[in-house]
């Protein structure tokens, strides 16, 4: 099939508009995101095609907009609830947490919350300590939510559209730093299954296993090492939950090393909780201690010298990579 | 019945009927739960019968409801199955949520209840988002959400209400205020009044009787209207009190015992009962004889569920995810 060169933000839009056009209970939730076309631009478009009934402007109030989406979801609607900034899902976390996460459990199965909520997360611009953080550690905590987080344009338009066709609530996470990246994008139909993770580069000494923006970071790594004969394999985890723990044991089983890496905070993170499963069902196969890479645990700050220290590094993971392989 | 309309017997008998099925529901809890038998906290509507009768008998079928942690008596008034519900109540598996949601967390579709809610102003979102649902897709159906005078200090409500207003979206708030949350005077937490919380964003306020169902029922099937003509939402404030304490067990003794026994005499039950007998409707001895019927057919119930099984160690994951 042929294919585009698409951004990240446009490969969502694909899917939004797609999914909009087969499926008119779908409806978008949101700040700015009506004639504006958000703040990202990321909505760019909809408004106009689908009208103010589908692409509903919404006044600033985090909390309601994703507590009446579940109610909206509960009786017929699939709405795209969008948080601006990752940071502010805090606001919105009492009706993700104690409503749409129980509501098919407490009613077995009585009542479905098809809902996807989108965010933008990550540091970059400067934005601080309020507008940078990548909390998707602490929804993936919670039983009963699904979480996904694209690292690439074609994954983003595919899960996308599965999120908005799944029966749960599911948490969408965009970098904000891929938004303008380019990638191919299939034409036609294109969806990614939620809970599938992916073999993004084949190797034989060590596994990357990353999440989001970083599997950017660990490609990088992986082509750099190469040249030291370092061959990395890199697991693109895609879908925090459910989790593809096969496809990451087997990787590990494979080359007996593991690096997980994330750019959300190390404590009580997504690399520890990783980095636990290795170690718990591959302990057998490893010939190092699994290692982790994370934010360091302070908030972002803005300093244009001390936000990028926050930031996961190619650095940071090739030392890590060599320490794994005993050349540092 | 609009409020000049006049009382039939079919129809203030269905009232009674709803109202007493509630207490005689309620009071076989309390004896169960004071036997022991109801597994964690549980919080009895006795005394408000009223507002979940009078509101629900404003309603069509397809019309959805939200409630809260004081829920029985809008699950029931909505048309639960009592064996269902006592079964969640008491933790088996013939419940509605197969025993894993218990008392604060009956959800039922065939009823359109989304839910009685642990969060104190939880079902406020969900039926404003409800309504959202109906207005989107042009539906004929409404959203209701009961919820107590303690939600009335809760930033979600207004923010709620707020959308509710500006969007014209088919819901109808109820405020119960039994003037207490938990254990504190609802005054002595609430600058303002309840109706000015609604009165600022241009919503209706109807302030009632919440002892008196017929004028529930009048209030509702106003509000109704209104939100059926695209009008928008409305809020209910209903001047009730609860009977029993904040939850089976809670002996109350922070209430005024003189003020205890002034609402005790206004118990809705009895002044609905009072009024269809001066109207020649009913006569004492058949409402006597209705009430120990309807009590003998909830304490079948209660025996029923109870002798019902728990759910099944496998059944832990069951419904998390599609
Ligand atoms: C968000 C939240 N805060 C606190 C509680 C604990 N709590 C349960 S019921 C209740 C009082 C609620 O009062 P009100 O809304 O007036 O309802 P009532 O119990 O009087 O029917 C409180 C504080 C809770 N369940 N949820
Ligand atoms: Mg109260």
């Amino acid at each position: 099939m042929a294919e585009r060169q698409v951004t990240f933000k446009d490969a969502v839009l694909e899917a939004l508009a797609e999914e909009m056009r087969a499926d008119p209970s779908v409806v978008l939730i949101g700040e700015d995101i009506g004639a504006a076309g958000g703040v990202f631009l990321q909505t760019k478009g909809l408004f106009e095609e689908f009208g103010a009934s589908r692409v509903i402007d919404t006044p600033i109030s985090e909390s309601a907009i994703v507590g009446m989406a579940i109610g909206a979801a509960m009786t017929g609607l699939r709405p795209v609830v969008e948080i601006m900034f990752g940071d502010f899902i805090t606001l919105g976390m009492d009706q993700l947490v104690n409503q749409a996460a129980k509501v098919r459990y407490m009613s077995a199965g009585g009542f479905t919350v098809p809902l996807v909520l989108r965010t933008a997360i990550g540091v970059g611009g400067n934005l601080g300590p309020q507008h940078s953080q990548s909390l998707h550690a602490w929804v993936a905590h919670v039983p009963g939510l699904k979480v996904v987080m694209p690292s690439n344009a074609a994954d983003a338009k595919g899960l996308m559209k599965a999120a908005i066709r799944d029966g749960d609530p599911v948490v969408f996470f965009e970098s904000r730093s891929s938004y303008n990246t380019k990638g191919p994008v299939s034409d036609g139909e294109h969806v990614v299954p939620i809970g599938k993770a992916a073999v993004t580069r084949e190797g034989r000494n060590v596994s990357i296993v990353a999440v989001g923006a970083m599997v950017g970071v660990a490609l990088q790594v992986a082509e750099r090492l190469a040249g030291e004969d370092i061959s990395v394999e890199v697991v693109d985890v895609r879908s925090l939950v459910p989790l593809d723990e096969g496809t990451i044991l087997k990787s590990v089983k494979k080359t007996s090393r593991a690096l997980v890496l994330d750019a959300g905070y190390a404590q009580f993170g997504v690399t520890g909780e990783i980095a636990a499963l290795i170690a718990e069902q591959a302990f057998d196969w490893l010939d190092a201690p699994v290692m982790r890479l994370a934010a360091p645990n302070v908030p972002i700050p803005f300093s244009r010298t001390l936000e990028p220290l926050v930031i996961p590094s190619r650095d940071q993971a090739a030392a890590k990579v060599r320490e794994l392989m005993g050349t540092r | 019945m609009t409020t000049n309309e006049k009382l039939t017997g079919d129809f203030g008998l269905s009232l009674y009927r709803g109202m007493v099925t509630i207490r005689a529901f309620e009071e076989r809890v309390r004896s169960l739960s004071a036997a022991g038998q109801v597994p964690g906290l549980t919080h009895l509507y006795s005394g408000q019968e009223a507002v979940a009768v009078g509101v629900s008998s404003a309603l069509q079928p397809d019309d959805a409801i939200t409630s809260h942690h004081r829920g029985h008596g809008h699950c029931l008034a909505s048309g639960a199955d009592p064996v269902r519900l006592m079964a969640e109540i008491l933790g088996r598996t013939a419940g509605y949520g197969l025993g894993r949601g218990g008392s604060m967390h009956i959800l039922d579709p065939a009823t359109r209840n989304l839910g009685t809610n642990g969060i104190v102003g939880g079902g406020v979102p969900l039926a404003t988002g409800a309504a959202l649902t109906a207005k989107t897709l042009h539906a004929s159906w409404l959203a209701v959400a009961f919820f107590g005078d303690g939600a009335m200090n809760q930033g979600i409500v207004f923010e709620c209400m707020n959308m509710a207003a500006l969007w014209k979206l088919p819901v109808l708030y109820v405020c119960e205020n039994n003037h207490y949350g938990e254990f504190t005077r609802i005054d002595d937490v609430t600058a303002g009044t309840l109706a000015g919380r609604a009165a600022v964003f241009g919503i209706p306020v109807a302030e009632i009787d919440g002892m008196d169902v017929l004028a529930v029922h009048a209030a509702a099937q106003d509000a109704v209207a209104r939100a059926r003509e695209g009008q928008g939402p409305s809020l209910l404030v209903c001047d009730t009190w609860r009977f029993s304490g904040h939850h089976a067990g809670d002996k109350q003794s922070y209430k005024d015992d003189a003020e205890a026994k002034n609402w005790a005499a206004k118990c809705p039950i009895e002044t609905l009962g009072r009024r269809l007998v001066a109207n020649k409707l009913a006569d004492a001895d058949s409402l006597s004889a209705l009430r120990k019927t309807i009590e003998a057919d909830i304490a079948a119930v209660a025996e029923q569920a109870r002798a019902m099984p728990e759910p099944a160690s496998a059944s832990l994951e069951d419904h998390l995810h599609g």
